[in-house]
């Protein structure tokens, strides 16, 4: 038998090494974060959102163009992930036969692994050859396939949570099947797959990998949706490699600028969330 | 013409489990009949398959006859989606549409059948909210979410929503189990309301309660209809000795 004592030193050990190893988890967050802001803030100023590059051996200028590039990428890759995402989501949590369900989950699963510089190759093959150019659309689709499996399965987890009272509530009111799917257990979805599709976005904004032949990166604005275009990841990666202090402190800048990106979507995912709990409660 | 709910040879099944062996029985038109009986006797199986929502579980079938003032609702080539605007449900756990507010709720029959106008949509509301006896406790708060209500409130409101459609027959599956003895009280006299302008069938757990609204009673057991008739003789006088043995509460 254990003393009393020597379990209440025990206890408080444990509890510490918890916590510990809770406050762990943020640790490398707030430790970017900081360093970020100590190496890019300072070149953090109006100019960098509002202006373009300078040539090379020019001081100031700014990303401008890839801020812009980076929101159009999204929303290019929002058109091609999320009707194919909700909607092959939805056919999965509602589908009587569960067969293709069950392949459809277990792929998706495996193309949520696919490293994403493939999904490039396979944006390149699919978009770019064919087109003979780099381009924003191929871009859009290469971000657009890595947000299906994501979107999907938040939409299918999400559906099911539906309470199937609500279903049988619609369809006793004399609406049909499709009605009742779309009007009443899509809409009382609604916030959870905002969710999903925030999570989504927040995964394909720093995504660079597979914007090196597809989108390209571009050091002007850009011409059209067929032609090569600036993301911020990529303009990050350019500059990075690149000899020069002062292009080294923008891709710290650029860096600071997605990384708040990527965490303000996450906050609105996360109040998005909240909305959702207070309605199903 | 109003004949009310005429069922014959009616069998239902979940996979190859039969759950309900013909039963047959008349529900008259304006009137109250109550489905008695112990848990898992096929009584709540037995009302969905009125409207035809039994087969909306995977692996549910049912067969048989139900005649609606004479038109069989298992006929072939019946589309299950128009009998369920004749034949409205209210569900033992109240369950308003979350996401939509008081007024949304009573007018989400109508608004998602395509009824656009707006007149016509407050009055439909403001009708079947008063039919519900809830609308002077909601009349002011039409925009507040349904599950803001309280449980009563909120069952209540679904059937508000289930009358706003103008159904011919309200089906009623326990529909005050979830609720405390004043709630179930209002829903008692709107039963008894409501009977004026359509027919009833409901389930209950509670003999009492069958007792006070209904005019016909129905007994199951084990998937079997073992008695039915006119509520005060199934309650005074029983036929059968199972029935005597259940109201008694010697069983089940």
């Amino acid at each position: 038998m254990i003393s009393f004592k020597k379990r209440v030193i025990v206890n408080r050990l444990m509890n510490f090494l918890a916590g510990a190893a809770a406050v762990l988890v943020i640790l490398p967050l707030i430790l970017v974060f900081g360093f970020l802001v100590y190496q890019g803030g300072s070149s953090l100023n109006l100019e960098f959102f509002t202006h373009m590059p300078k040539p090379v051996g020019e001081a100031g200028g700014g990303m401008a163009n890839a801020i812009v590039g980076t929101l159009i990428l999204i929303a290019l890759a929002c058109c091609v992930g999320l009707p194919i995402g909700i909607l092959g989501g939805l056919y999965l949590a509602e589908a009587r036969d569960p067969r293709l369900p069950w392949i459809v989950r277990f792929l998706a699963d495996v193309l949520n692994g696919v490293p994403s510089i493939v999904i490039g190759i396979f944006a390149y093959t699919l978009v770019v050859l064919p087109m003979r150019r780099f381009s924003a659309l191929a871009g859009g689709v290469a971000l657009g396939v890595i947000m299906i499996p994501i979107v999907l399965r938040t939409t299918e987890e999400i559906v099911r949570l539906v309470p199937a009272s609500l279903r049988e509530a619609g369809l006793a009111l004399g609406l049909p099947n499709w009605k009742v799917t779309l009007r009443i257990v899509l809409v009382t979805a609604r916030a959870g797959i905002v969710t999903g599709v925030m999570v989504a976005i927040a995964r394909i904004a720093g995504e660079t990998a597979p914007l090196l032949f597809t989108a390209f990166g571009n050091r002007f604005w850009h011409s059209g949706l067929d032609q090569p275009i600036a993301a911020l990841a990529l303009q990050v990666f350019a500059y990075a490699i690149s000899p020069y202090d002062d292009w080294h402190r923008q891709a710290w800048a650029g860096a600071l600028v997605l990384i708040t990106m990527v965490f303000l979507v996450s906050l609105a995912a996360r109040l998005a969330t909240r909305g959702l709990q207070r309605q199903t409660r | 013409m109003a004949d009310g709910l005429e069922v014959s040879d009616l069998n239902a099944w979940f996979g190859s489990r039969q759950v309900l062996k013909n039963i047959g029985l008349r529900a008259p038109a304006n009137g109250v009949t109550a489905l008695i009986g112990p848990s898992g006797c096929g009584k709540s199986t037995f009302v969905r398959c009125l409207n035809r929502m039994h087969e909306v579980v995977p692996g549910a079938r049912a067969t048989g006859q139900v005649l609606l003032n004479g038109e069989d609702l298992y006929a072939p080539g019946v589309d299950p989606v128009m009998i369920r605007r004749r034949i409205g449900m209210v569900f033992q756990k109240p369950n308003p549409f979350p996401t939509m507010s008081v007024f949304d709720n009573v007018a989400a029959g109508l608004r998602l059948a395509g009824v656009r106008d707006k007149n016509v949509l407050h009055e439909v509301v403001e009708r079947a909210l008063g039919q519900a006896a809830l609308w002077d406790e909601v009349k002011d708060e039409l925009h507040k979410s349904g599950s803001s209500l309280s449980g009563g409130q909120q069952q209540r409101l679904c059937i508000a929503r289930a009358v706003a459609v103008q159904p011919e027959v309200l089906l009623m599956d326990e529909p005050c189990s979830a609720l405390d003895p004043i709630a179930t009280a209002k829903i008692e006299d709107l039963i008894l309301e409501l009977k004026k302008d359509l027919t009833i069938v409901i389930v209950t757990h509670n003999m009492q309660q069958a007792a006070r609204v209904s005019e016909w009673t129905g007994f199951f057991l084990m998937g079997e209809l073992i008695e039915f008739g006119v509520t005060r003789e199934l309650f005074t006088a029983p036929r059968q000795k199972k029935t005597e043995e259940y109201i008694t509460g010697r069983f089940g």
